[in-house]
This record gives structure tokens, sequence and C-alpha cells, in this order.
């Protein structure tokens, strides 16, 4: 903790503080001799305690350490006083009145300027130390200076935190320490229900939940206390360590997980042999055998999950071994994944619709494989992006040094994976999109110097995952989009008209509509006739989307927000009438019924209220024309694209669905709000719903009317 | 809408070194200085959190957490008191009446926030 961040300036408190001070050594005077009248006053000696107390609190609040320590000596004789550990002399009364001469004096030296004796301090303070009984001096040891934090080796730690039943009652949340812990390092939280009674023996106002964590951190065993430093005389706490960098079990593997069990405590090690003699898994066993609960096992799997990941991620700089495969052979084993998925749909469908209660096992197995083999097989083709992205540091150089101006070039998030085919076919955006950059975006050095900028021009190149998509990002901190100009281009080119009111956001989609270039002259570079649409149209065929941010001299920002894979998806299957439609499952908020009463109608805009949330929603049958009779209750499925939050009206929700991407074929190109085509379980096809677009087609509709 | 603080201490520049810190962390804040005073302006007021002194005329901080336990508005509402290094056994009247943690005097401003943030979260978005 350093106090280099104060925040507030500590000569205006100082200031404030002033005639406090001067009102405390007057009030400590009367208080002192209203004592020598009658030394047994416990209310006296009560206000002679409390303005010392003062003085040394707010001084040493304004930095004033020496008169702190010094209130802080004498105020240990009153302590004693008032426990009758000692009595009140004359000689206390005379030393206490120096010592407040000696603060007075003190205090004029800093607000009056005149110089006061240290060593006169020192001299009281020695009487007064000889003054105190023995046993009663070990208290006037200095608070101890907050120890630097030190940067400890990787370890990690597993922590059982079972809050006291009444914790709520001393005002603490749980969950703020929880999440106070996760900011320490990586975290896994397991919540432990087990001891929840049933409702009508729950009184809401204990805590009946505790917490298995386990957390990676470099600061140490004592950042952890500190977090339940007020809460850990009352509450149950454990930290063991776990796995220390640097440590002598450095397998990459893990103990078992009933070993944890026992280690933690959980179960007895008699327990484990009756039950290893079976063979299955031993997680269920002992949860079927009622030894555990299934939380305790969960967070025992999640330490076993957690170590043996980070033993593996500490060995895999050694020991990264692979082979090299020609990629249609992936393409291949990708396609019969899918095939594979559909396939496993049919399996299920018959499975519950039969009554064999084996087949349905079974089916419930070829399920989990199925999932696990595709996620695999998704992963055997995944590439960091890095791969594209060192192709441009040549690019930017070459581009930059012909234009004559200077370019560094910063990347970020390069070990991003992302789907082969997605990866090769973002190459040429991205080539078009940094050139645009250089071209339009960097100004030349003497410019920029004139503008106070560094003559350098910087991008910044990074990717990061955000749920199933990856999002890339172009940073420039060049001249930032002239949106008049872009204004003005479109009204030449009649893309809009003289006296539309275009926001922000819609002059920069107009960069992005074909047949658009706003550079004053036709470069080498880019302005070749081939516009920012060529990149849109590339992005929208990978399902991505394309946005662009400006803020005139400073800079532009692209963002691509792209799928992580093109062929399989965790989708969510809907119905209307006869017809399926699936939603990616990602986009999926929340189901909610239609009901009369919480849907309005706001000019040509339904609107629903969820909970108190006004949420727009758009009717999947209407917008689809498709005939047919609605059922009495209709489901909404409310869907979250840029944090903002659509429902879609649809007649049944089925449920989960792994999805196999077809395209649909250059017939229906041109159809918007339906990115491809699945086949279902029955062999009948379901169409995944472009929600974004949809959502956008919808709002277009909106602002012409 | 933001959360509000009341501060309890009988030395006015403690109470505004306090004020000062959470004011600047963007809560409101309310002052008072002994605990009788405290009470009167919590009846009126709604308050989020408080941070008390122990040692005060009237009424004292520990006096002060028991009222406040026994109200069904400030059953679950946390309180910090403010202690120093000679007051161990205040400290431990303090939590059996009901505190929430405490801060040792002097303190820096950062450390004053490190304690708020135990009890306090401002809402997400």
């Amino acid at each position: 903790m350093s106090d280099d961040n104060e925040t507030f300036d500590l000569d205006v408190l100082r200031e404030m503080f002033k005639s406090e001070a001067y009102e405390l050594i007057g009030e400590l005077e009367n208080a002192l001799l209203a004592l020598e009248e009658s030394p047994r006053e416990k209310d006296v000696i009560s206000r002679v305690f409390r303005a010392l107390h003062t003085i040394k609190g707010s001084g040493g609040a304004c930095g004033f350490d020496n008169i702190s320590h010094f209130a802080h000596e004498v105020e240990g004789v009153y302590d004693a006083i008032r426990n009758d550990k000692m009595v009140v002399t004359r000689e206390i009364i005379n030393l206490t009145l120096a010592a407040r001469d000696q603060i007075a004096a003190l205090f004029d030296e800093v607000y009056k300027h005149t110089t006061a004796e240290s060593e006169v301090t020192e001299q009281i303070i020695n009487r007064f130390r000889s003054l105190l009984p023995q046993g009663a001096a070990s208290r006037t040891k200095q608070p101890a200076e907050p120890a630097p934090t030190v940067q400890e080796p990787q370890a990690t730690y597993r922590i059982r935190f079972r809050p006291a039943r009444d914790i709520f009652l001393t005002g603490t949340n749980p969950q703020f320490l929880i999440d106070e812990l996760r900011t320490l390092g990586t975290c896994r939280v397991v919540a432990q229900l087990g001891d929840i009674p049933p409702l009508e023996a729950l009184d809401p106002e204990l805590c009946y939940i505790y917490w298995d964590v386990i957390l990676t951190t470099t600061k140490g065993v004592n950042a952890i206390k500190d977090v339940f430093i007020f809460i850990q005389d009352t509450s149950e706490l454990t930290i063991e360590p776990i796995d220390i960098e640097g440590g002598l079990s450095e397998d990459d593997d893990y103990k078992k997980l009933g070993e944890i069990l026992v280690e933690r405590g959980d179960l007895s090690a008699a327990d484990i042999e009756e039950i290893s003699s079976e063979q299955k898994r031993i997680g269920e066993l002992l949860v079927e055998k009622g030894l555990v609960n299934n939380d305790r096992v969960e967070a025992a799997l999640t330490e076993q999950q957690h170590v043996r990941g980070l033993r593996k991620e500490r060995q895999k700089s050694e020991e990264l071994t692979s082979i090299r495969v020609q990629s249609d052979k992936l393409d291949k084993l990708v396609d019969l994944v899918g095939e594979l998925v559909t396939v496993q749909a049919r399996l299920t469908q018959v499975a519950t619709e039969g009554t064999s209660a084996l087949l349905l096992t079974i089916a419930e197995e070829v399920e989990r494989l199925t999932a696990e083999l595709r996620d695999n097989t998704m992963s055997i083709r995944m590439l960091p992006i890095g791969t594209i992205f060192n192709k441009f540091r040549r690019l930017v150089r070459d581009l930059s040094q012909s234009l004559g101006k200077g370019v560094d070039l910063f990347m970020e998030g390069a070990e991003t994976e992302l789907d082969k085919s997605v990866i090769e076919k973002l190459h040429d955006p991205l080539v078009h999109l940094i050139r645009n950059c250089i071209d339009h975006g960097i100004e030349m050095p003497d410019e920029r110097q004139a503008l106070g900028k560094a003559r350098n021009g910087n991008i910044i190149l990074s990717a990061a995952h955000s749920g199933a998509h990856v999002l890339i990002r172009i940073d420039d901190d060049g001249a930032g989009i002239d949106t008049e100009a872009i204004r003005r281009k479109g009204i030449e080119r009649g893309m809009i008209s003289a006296d539309a009111e275009l926001t922000e956001k819609e002059l920069y989609a107009l960069i992005l509509a074909p047949g658009f270039s706003t550079a004053k002259q036709v470069t080498d570079v880019s302005g070749r006739g081939v516009g920012m649409d060529v990149v849109k149209q590339a992005i929208e065929a990978l399902r991505g989307t394309i946005e662009i941010t400006s803020t005139r001299g400073e800079g532009t920002t692209i963002i691509l927000s792209l799928p992580l894979t093109l062929a399989i998806i965790d989708g969510f299957l809907t119905r209307i009438g006869n017809e399926h439609f699936v939603f990616p499952l990602s986009l999926v908020d929340e189901c909610v019924e239609l009901t009369a009463a919480q849907s309005h109608k706001m000019g040509d805009r339904d609107l629903l209220n969820v909970r108190g949330e006004i949420v727009p929603y758009i009717k999947l049958r209407e917008r689809f024309a498709m005939e047919g009779e609605r059922p009495s209750i209709e489901q909404v499925v409310i869907a979250k694209v840029d944090n903002v939050r659509v429902g879609f009206v649809v007649d049944h929700v089925v449920g989960g669905h792994q999805t196999v991407i077809k395209n649909l074929g250059k017939m229906y190109k041109g159809v918007e709000g339906v990115s491809g085509a699945t086949i279902l379980g029955n062999g009948s096809v379901a169409l995944i719903l472009d929600v974004p677009r949809l959502i956008k087609t919808v709002e277009r509709e909106e602002t012409k009317t | 809408m933001s959360k509000t603080f009341m501060i309890v201490d009988d030395s006015a520049s403690m109470r505004q070194l306090v004020a000062f810190t959470i004011k600047d962390a963007g809560y409101d804040v309310l002052l008072a200085e002994n605990g009788r005073d405290a009470l009167e302006k919590m009846a009126r007021a709604k308050v989020d959190m408080v941070i008390t002194d122990l040692n005060m005329p009237e009424m004292d901080g520990i006096t002060l957490i028991r009222e406040l336990r026994g109200k069904a508005d400030y059953k679950f509402v946390p309180i910090v008191m403010l202690t120093t290094e000679s007051q161990e056994a205040k400290k431990q009247e303090g939590r059996a009446a009901g505190a929430s943690g405490w801060i040792v005097k002097p303190f820096s401003p950062s450390q004053l926030m490190d304690v708020v943030k135990k009890f306090v979260k401002e809402r997400e978005q």
C-alpha cells in the first residue's frame, strides 16, 4: 500500500485541523485542572483520555507523526488509570500538563513556524514510561508499518470458507469477500449448498452456504487472510497450499479425486478402499452411496482440473510436440463429425420416443461422446491468430516507407485461437483495413508533430475472445474519420438525401456501403475502386460483423466480431407452426412467456415488460409471414446483441441443440435474417436465425416509416 | 442511486478526513458528532454504511452499534469502527455488539477504501 496516491491534499486537511487542534489543547488543560480537583472522578479521567486520544488520531491522520506518537505515550498512562491499574497523582498531572505544553509547542511549530525542542518530548516520554506499571508497557509499541507487498512464488491454495450462520447480522456480505478473492489471481469457486435446510425450516436471515475455492496467486497466503480479516474469528476458514511453483511434485498429473476428498476431510480412507473395488467413476459412486454430496465432489474435481491445467501449462513450453497433417484431412474429419452429430440427434430422438431405458442410456452416452469429439475436432482446427498478424509487420513497414510515414505496429492477443478457415478468409480484409489505416488514418510526420503527436503513428492490432466470438480490433492514433466529408460524399453519390439527419454510427456505416471512397486522391495503396464494401462482404460471409468508431483528431477503431467456428455451434431450437428455427445459444439470454398483461404497443413497436425492464420484441410468425393458428401461450426468446436485449416470439421452445451449420446455397444468398440451415434428428431442416441482422432489418424498417 | 455513508466522530477533522475520502470515491456522506446525533439523523435518512469512532461524548460508538443492530432498517448494514492500537478490548466489545469491521487509526485514504470495498459494491452497469 503506497501513500503516493493520496486522493486529497494533506495541507487542506491540516488547515482544517488547526482550530480543532488548539481547542483540543485547551480542553486537555481544562480536563487536567478538573482532574486535579477530583482525581478519582471517572468522567474526568475519560475527558483527559478522550482529548489525548483525538489528538493522537487526528494528528496522525494529518501526518503529524511526532505529535501522534507523543500523545500515544501519554494516553497509555491514562488508559492504565481508567482500568484501575494506576491512580492519579500530583506528579502525573504535572507531567501531563508539561506534555500538554509540549504538544502545544509542537502544534505551534507547524502552524506558527516556531521551533519546539524535540528533546523535551523524549524526556517526558521517558518519565511517563517509568511511571507505567510492569506489563502495561507492552502496549506502547507503535502500530506496525504495513508490510510492503512482496512478489511471492505462484502458489495454489485450497480455501474452505464457511461463514458464521449469522454473518449477515454483522453487515457482511460473504459474496463480496469471494469477489475480493477473485481479484488476487485465477480463482475457481464452488458453492456448497448441502447445508441449506428445506424451505419451511429456512431462516432467510442466516447464511447456510459455504464455499470451496481454489486460488492460484502470487500474493501469498497473508493476502488471502487479509480478505477475511474481520471475520476470521467467527468464521471457519482453512487455507492450505496444494501446489507451489518450483515445488517438488512437478507431475503434470494431479491427485486422484478420492485422495483429494480424503485430504479435505470430506471422506475417510476406509470408505475409499471399499468403493474403489467397484469399477465405475469414483465421483458418481460416492454420491450414489451418499458418502459425500455432489457439491463436494464438484469442488474436489474443480481442484483437480485447476491444478492439472496449471501444471500442463507449465510444461507446455518445454515439450510442445506436434505433427503435420494435410488440412484437407482435417476438413474431412470435421465433415464426418458433422454427420455424426446429425446421426446422434436422430438417435436421441428415436430413443426419447421409444420406451427402452437401455437405448436411452446409450443415446445419452453417444451424445456426450459426440460433444467431446466435436470440441476436440474443432480445437484441432484452431490456429493462433498470430499466424496472420505476423505477416502484417512487413506490410506495415513497406507501406509506411513508400508513403513517407512512420508507423509502429503493436500486436496483442496473438495467441487467440480461431478456426483455420476463418483465419484464412480474414487475411484479405485485414490487409485492406490496415492499408486504409496507414493511407487515410495516420498523418505525415510533420503534420503529426504540429498537432503535438509523436512523429510516428501507432497501429494496434489485437484479438480477444468474447463468448462464442473473437473480437479483432484495429486501433490507430491518426486523424480519425471526417464525418462531414462522408456526409458530403454520401450526398454527392446520391446515397443519402441532402437533408438527411444521420447519427455518427449511420455515417460510419456509409463507408461500408458499395462504391464509397473519401480519399482526396487515388493512391497506389488504397482507393483502387474496391472499397470497404468488399471488406464488409467478406466479414459477413464469415457470419461476422464490422463496427467503426472514430474521434476526429484522435484516431479510429475498427472492431471485427467473428464466430469461433463455421462448422458446428451450440444452438437453441424453437418451433413456429411446423417449422423449426435455431438461435445461436451464445446470444440467448432467457425465455419468458408472452402474456397480454405484459406486452404493450408503442407506435409500431411491440414492447414487453420483463421484471420491470422494457424489452422490444419481434413476432417471428409475422416476420416470416407464416400461416396457421397461434398457440394460446407463445414464448419469447430474449437475445442479447451488443448489450441490447430483444425478444423473439416463437410458438414453442424445444431446447439446446448441437447445430451443424449447412450453407443455404446461392439461391438464398439474399435472404435477410437467416444465416444457414441444419438437419434435425428427424431429418427435417431447421433454419438458423441471423439474430443481429434480423434486429437491424426491423430497426431500419421502423426508422423508414 | 449513489450509496450514503454515515460518518460519526466527535473530532471535526477526523470526520472531514473520512468524508473527503468517501466523497472522493463517489458516495454521499452524512456526518454526526456522536452516537445520539447519528441515531437521530439515521432515523430520517436511509444510510448504506456506517463508519463510527468509539470514544465519543453523549453516546459512544459501541452503544450506537448496539442500538442500530436492534433496528430493522439497520440490522444488516455494514458498520466499521475507527479504533486505535490501544483499544483491543473495545474492539472485541464492538464486534460482540455487531460491528462488521474496524480500521486502526491513523490510516491512509487507500487503507480506508480497502476496508470500505469489503462491504459496499456499486452495482455494475
